[in-house]
């Protein structure tokens, strides 16, 4: 199959277009073909995936599957896997079927919905597997407009505040990212992210404004890209639309939000930032240290004070990103295994959290942590569930939370002991939020009237969440299963760093 | 083979109690734990008789493989694994059994309400959490297992979650433990910068190079092998409830009584001290890190056993004697006799886990009252567990024949650690004596105290309570019997393998000695007669001192209590330690948490964004309420569709190869 990657990002969009042109009517049973329609897309194009996951040869650290082709105006497609890319497009086809079957019960336009998601499915494998810059750009911004329409349409009360938040927020960091990419076309002659991966950007100092500019051209787009990354991540303090747009969304919206969406981030690091501009990441490590460790520690107490189930696990989300922008710019090898490891663990777990606040919203139509109380009683399974992933949440050891956390923290002492103390105090902070809600919504005695006759988990509840339970704690206790695969090119990636870095360091050294 | 069985067994009985008890039924799910638990700690004794002058590994399988990181699952076997295993799964085992009992017809329950199969998954998985801590072979597997404990703690000690202080308590010991895994944690980290790697076998041959290097920590020079020690000890001193991190340890006991004495007394709270005589090849490098354990744990000794003095809850006694009892255990490590750690851990272990259950025996005939100012008189009553908690009391307060080898496990174990420390020779040394001989006696006083109002005096409280006061079934009395045998023999039988003549062959190359500084568990044995009848004489005094308050002049401590108010204040509310904490961490957390979100998040940066918005916001207004209206909808879909509906135009008919 020559046309893996491309069958595999097509093939939700086609979903997408069978359902808007073959299926006529609002009618209970249009809305269940639908879902079912949707159902099976997502769940082909997974299946489409594990070939992708099947052909791959992780010691080959160069791009792979790659296709390539003519398009508008002189500008390529181009899509390629590797090591680095590889698994957040299996997170991103294994996370849909989930997010599809949870959202069964939605009942307002429910095609539109499921449009909505298939498109959006296309166009995040899209960013993972686009090796051209301008393709990578189209599918990055275009992503915004189905979550956008997701928030906005089937949100909660502020729906449209938190959408334009989300938009705005992400469309202005953006803005720079578009102008860094066209200064890079400029300077390298070409789009292809390929070729741009071997092109040195040159680092000598410049003087802007009478600014010196240290690290000079490379800086500057660093800097533009960071911005929309930054954005994505979120990193401290450009993390506030996050919050809002996750209390906001329904709760599929929220799932892919929190599972894959802020990858983009912490992907766009590893695919532009680090490769393309080593001097000036190696200059702005200070800077990125100061912002993760600051959203660690300052998300981690904000999380402390919510009332709102979901703003809480917003909150220990921005938290947990910290941990992977800390272990990105260790540059070294556990670093970098171990954000790539946090960022495919957290779309497990706070999908999970996400949707565990689902099951409870959906029966009570409330996040208001206050509202409950006592929900082991008469929620026994949803207790256990909710207590696996609020532990994978605090990083226990044995689930897939601990092996990122431990990763990168071991990464960062080597590298700055005050960034690893600082950011060591995010399991003690991470303990006190997530063990104080679980105390809150599902400990206690039962005394609410309201939540008398709540009922536990049904069988598609539980369908739903199962896959997720079992990989956190399948890749907490054999992480090799993600390690293997993105060892060889975390490894060609830290050597070339260090080999540019290194020769900077030698003909500039004291930058 | 066998160390495999022992150490997944446990697990095996959590997975079927746990999620298989609707098949084969509530009493099944607790007799397959309590059978595997057994066949665990029979196994485990025929390891303990075997011999280890060599370590033994097993490796499972991978686990975490990044660059030069390399850790597998894998046990260990040597001296200390052994020893260990042997406590956790004996203790374990007759807890369970014990449970069997004490958990029929829990009050806390209401009708049909299902908690067995809960609670015996909860204690299996403990065990097997508690296992994978004493056979590691390395530092990741240990935090698993230590982080393991944590969690079947905190379910245990929140086991009645519709308590509010019973979920206080288990969230209070789960995060001040956190406060000292964070410390283990930087502990690894350092290791791991300074030696490449985190298994045991490599790093324990970098004790002598560590101690003559330095690293860069938080801007200051530090040694290598002092920092590391010193990170792990912290770790430590949350696990092992030692001063500073030990708030957590009385609240604890708001779970279950069975649960409190395996987890909270025998096993989990020993394995800092396991910790510390595991890394004895970095610890004795680490002159000044061993100087803070001794002086920390000598005081801890020392406050909690001031503490215990004043308390009326019998589980609370039992508690900070225990805190008490491992501060000795850590006063031995710091002086550098791992050996007699060791040796008191292991005595401990029976003595107190029947104190313990004996506790539990009397709340049950009680009615769960747990106030001793509520019992009295009770020997007739329950004379199986008047007897195993007088054998217990005789062993913690250390009773025997002085400058023999004969007398209760205690005796044995806790005048080693008292003459080590003396034997030591240093000041800390000298520090840790006194303050061990110190509470020494005041371990005979409310170890007395615990018993003269319980068991003798008059009837005191309820009178409807006390006269259905009963004696507990066989199920509960059969594991205090066994308990008892411990108790009584522990320290004489394995007196010579822990600290007399066959120590060093007998942990063989489990624990290291740096012979050239450290010769302290050899001078031990030739300290002067006054110091080794010294415990006996603390004790003594203790033991008449209670005899005097509590049976000829039972009206003397409340009158003693009312002439120094402040004292008796001061250690009724245990020294302030919690109001301090809430003061100075808990409460400025949650108003800077609270002044984060609404100032900084809400004002500072949403105020900036929303500023540079401002333009937008006419516009917003109106692009929004076209966005409800679908307008906006298909537009977006539009322009999607249409960049989209390019792509795949190129790639399926552009000639992708």
């Amino acid at each position: 199959m020559d046309n893996l990657l491309s069958i595999v990002t097509f093939l939700p969009l086609f979903g997408a277009i069978v359902l808007m042109f073959f299926l006529r009517g609002d009618d209970e049973m249009a809305v269940k073909n639908a879902k079912l329609l949707t159902l099976f897309a997502t769940g082909a194009t997974f299946i489409a995936s594990l070939f992708i996951l099947q052909e791959f040869d992780p010691s080959n650290t160069g791009f792979q599957m790659v296709e390539q082709a003519g398009w508008l105006g002189g500008l390529t497609y181009k899509l390629g896997v590797d090591g680095i890319s590889i698994l957040f497009v299996m997170l991103t086809t294994f996370m849909m079927p989930i997010v599809i079957g949870a959202s069964w019960k939605i009942d307002h336009r429910v095609k539109e919905y499921m449009i909505a998601f298939l498109v959006l499915e296309t166009l995040m494998i899209g960013v993972f597997l686009s090796l051209d810059l301008v393709l990578f750009y189209v599918f990055f911004e275009a992503g915004l407009i189905p979550m956008f329409l997701i928030i906005g349409i089937w949100g909660g009360k502020d729906k449209i505040y938190a959408a334009f938040k989300f938009f705005l927020y992400t469309l202005l960091g953006s803005v720079l990212m578009l102008i860094a990419m066209i200064a890079m076309w400029y300077d390298a002659g070409t789009t292809d992210i390929v070729k741009l991966l071997n092109h040195e950007f040159s680092a000598g100092t410049i003087s802007v404004l009478g600014f010196q500019i240290v690290g000079g051209a490379q800086t500057l787009m660093w800097l533009a890209f960071f911005a929309s990354f930054a954005v994505k991540m979120p990193m401290w303090p450009v993390h506030t639309w996050l919050p809002d747009a996750h209390v906001q969304a329904p709760t599929a919206g929220s799932v892919v939000l929190a599972a894959i969406l802020i990858k983009m981030g912490g992907y766009g690091f590893l695919r532009f930032s680090l490769p393309m501009f080593p001097v000036a990441s190696d200059i702005m490590q200070s800077f990125v240290f100061f912002l993760s460790v600051a959203a660690i520690i300052l998300t981690s107490l904000i999380a402390l004070a919510q009332t709102d189930m979901k703003k809480l696990i917003a909150y220990s989300s921005v938290a947990h990103m910290g941990f992977v922008t800390m272990g990105i710019f260790t540059f070294n090898q556990q670093g970098l295994d171990g954000a790539i490891f946090q960022m495919i663990s957290h779309g497990f777990i706070s999908g999970a959290l996400f949707l565990s606040v689902g099951i409870v919203y959906d029966r009570m139509h409330t996040r208001e942590i206050e509202a409950y109380g006592g929900l082991a009683i008469r929620m026994p399974v949803y207790a256990l569930i909710f207590m696996l992933f609020t532990m994978a949440n605090v990083g226990l050891p044995g689930t897939s939370g601990f092996i990122g956390e431990f990763l990168t923290l071991v990464a960062v002492f080597k590298v700055n002991t005050w960034v690893a103390f600082g950011a060591a105090t995010g399991v003690i902070l991470s303990a006190a939020y997530a063990l104080y809600l679980y105390r809150r919504v599902v400990f206690g005695d039962l005394i609410k009237e309201s939540l008398k006759g709540i009922t536990d988990m049904d069988t598609r509840e539980k369908l739903v969440i199962a896959p997720l339970a079992l990989f956190t704690l399948l890749l907490g206790i054999y992480p090799a299963l993600v390690l293997d695969i993105i060892g060889p090119s975390v490894e060609a990636l830290v050597h070339n760093f260090e080999t540019v870095v290194g020769a900077a360091d030698t003909a500039a050294p004291n930058h | 083979m066998m160390p495999t069985i022992v150490l997944f067994g446990p697990l095996m009985g959590a997975l079927i109690a746990g999620f298989g008890w609707r098949m084969i039924g509530e009493k099944n799910a607790m007799y397959v734990t309590t059978g595997l638990l057994f066949l665990s700690a029979f196994l485990s004794w025929i390891l303990f008789f075997g011999d280890y002058d060599h370590v033994q590994t097993i490796a499972l399988f991978r686990w975490v493989e990044s660059g030069s990181l390399s850790v597998d699952w894998a046990i260990r076997m040597d001296r200390l694994t052994a020893v260990m295993l042997v406590v956790v799964t004996t203790v374990s085992s007759l807890v369970h059994l014990y449970s069997i009992g004490y958990m029929k017809n829990d009050p806390q329950w209401k009708e049909g309400e299902s908690y067995l199969p809960r609670f015996f998954a909860y204690l299996s998985f403990f065990t097997f959490a508690m296992l994978m801590l004493v056979t590691s072979d390395n530092l990741l597997q240990m935090f698993f297992g230590w982080e393991g404990v944590g969690v079947a703690s905190y379910l245990l000690i929140g086991f009645y979650y519709r308590k509010p202080s019973a979920n206080a308590a288990a969230m209070k010991a789960f995060i001040v433990n956190r406060v000292g895994d964070f410390g283990f944690a930087l502990g690894i980290f350092a290791i791991y910068m300074m030696t490449d790697s985190i298994n045991f076998s490599e790093i324990f041959t970098q004790g002598h190079h560590l101690a003559s290097v330095s690293f860069t920590f938080l801007y200051m020079d530090v040694n290598a092998a002092e920092a590391i020690t010193m990170l792990l000890f912290i770790g430590a001193m949350g696990k092992s409830a030692q001063l500073f991190l030990h708030t957590w340890l009385p609240d604890a006991m708001e779970g279950p009584t069975p649960v409190s004495a395996l987890i909270h007394a025998a096993t989990m709270v020993t394995a800092g001290v396991f910790l510390v005589a595991r890394m004895s090849p970095l610890f004795e490098y680490a002159p000044g890190t061993l100087a803070f354990v001794t002086v920390i744990g000598a005081s801890t000794a020392f406050v909690a056993a001031t503490i215990a003095l004043v308390q009326n809850d019998i589980k609370r006694v039992i508690a900070y004697s225990t805190m008490s009892q491992l501060g000795y255990m850590f006063a031995a490590a710091g002086v550098g006799v791992y050996q007699a750690a060791m040796f008191h851990l292991f005595t401990h272990a029976f003595f107190k886990a029947m104190l313990f259950l004996g506790a539990g025996s009397v709340i049950t005939a009680m009615h769960h009252e747990q106030d001793m100012r509520n019992y009295g008189a009770l020997r007739k009553k329950i004379p199986y567990t008047f007897w195993a908690m007088m054998i217990g009391t005789l062993a913690i307060t250390g009773v025997g024949i002085p400058l023999t080898n004969i007398g209760m496990a205690g005796f044995l174990s806790k005048d080693a650690i008292i003459e080590s420390t003396f034997a030591a020779g240093s000041g800390v040394g000298e520090y840790a004596f006194w303050m061990l001989v110190a509470a020494a006696a005041m371990t005979s006083f409310y170890s007395w105290r615990l018993m003269f109002l319980t068991f003798y005096g008059k009837e005191k409280g309820d009178k409807h309570t006390h006269d259905h006061a009963h004696e507990s079934p066989m199920v509960m009395i059969i594991p205090l019997a066994v308990l008892a045998v411990g108790a009584i023999f522990a320290g004489m039988f394995f007196y010579n393998n822990f600290f007399g003549h066959d120590v060093a062959e007998w942990f063989s190359v489990a624990i290291y000695t740096n012979h050239e500084t450290n010769h302290v568990l050899h001078d031990a044995h030739d300290v002067g007669n006054w110091v080794k009848v010294s415990p006996f004489i603390a004790m003594m005094v203790g033991f008449l001192v209670s005899y005097y308050f509590y049976i000829i002049n039972p009206a003397f401590p409340k009158g003693l209590a009312t002439r120094n108010p402040g004292l008796y204040q001061f250690l009724l509310n245990k020294w302030y330690f919690d109001e301090v904490y809430d003061f100075l961490f808990v409460n400025p957390a949650k108003r800077l948490g609270h002044f984060l979100w609404k100032k900084f998040d809400g004002s500072v940066i949403d105020g900036t964004i929303n500023g540079i918005a401002m333009g937008f916001i006419p516009f917003l207004t109106r692009a929004a309420s076209k966005a409800q209206s679908g307008y906006l909808f298909h537009y977006a879909f539009a322009m999607i569709l249409g960049v989209v509906g390019l792509i795949t135009w190129f790639a399926i008919f552009g000639g992708a190869h």
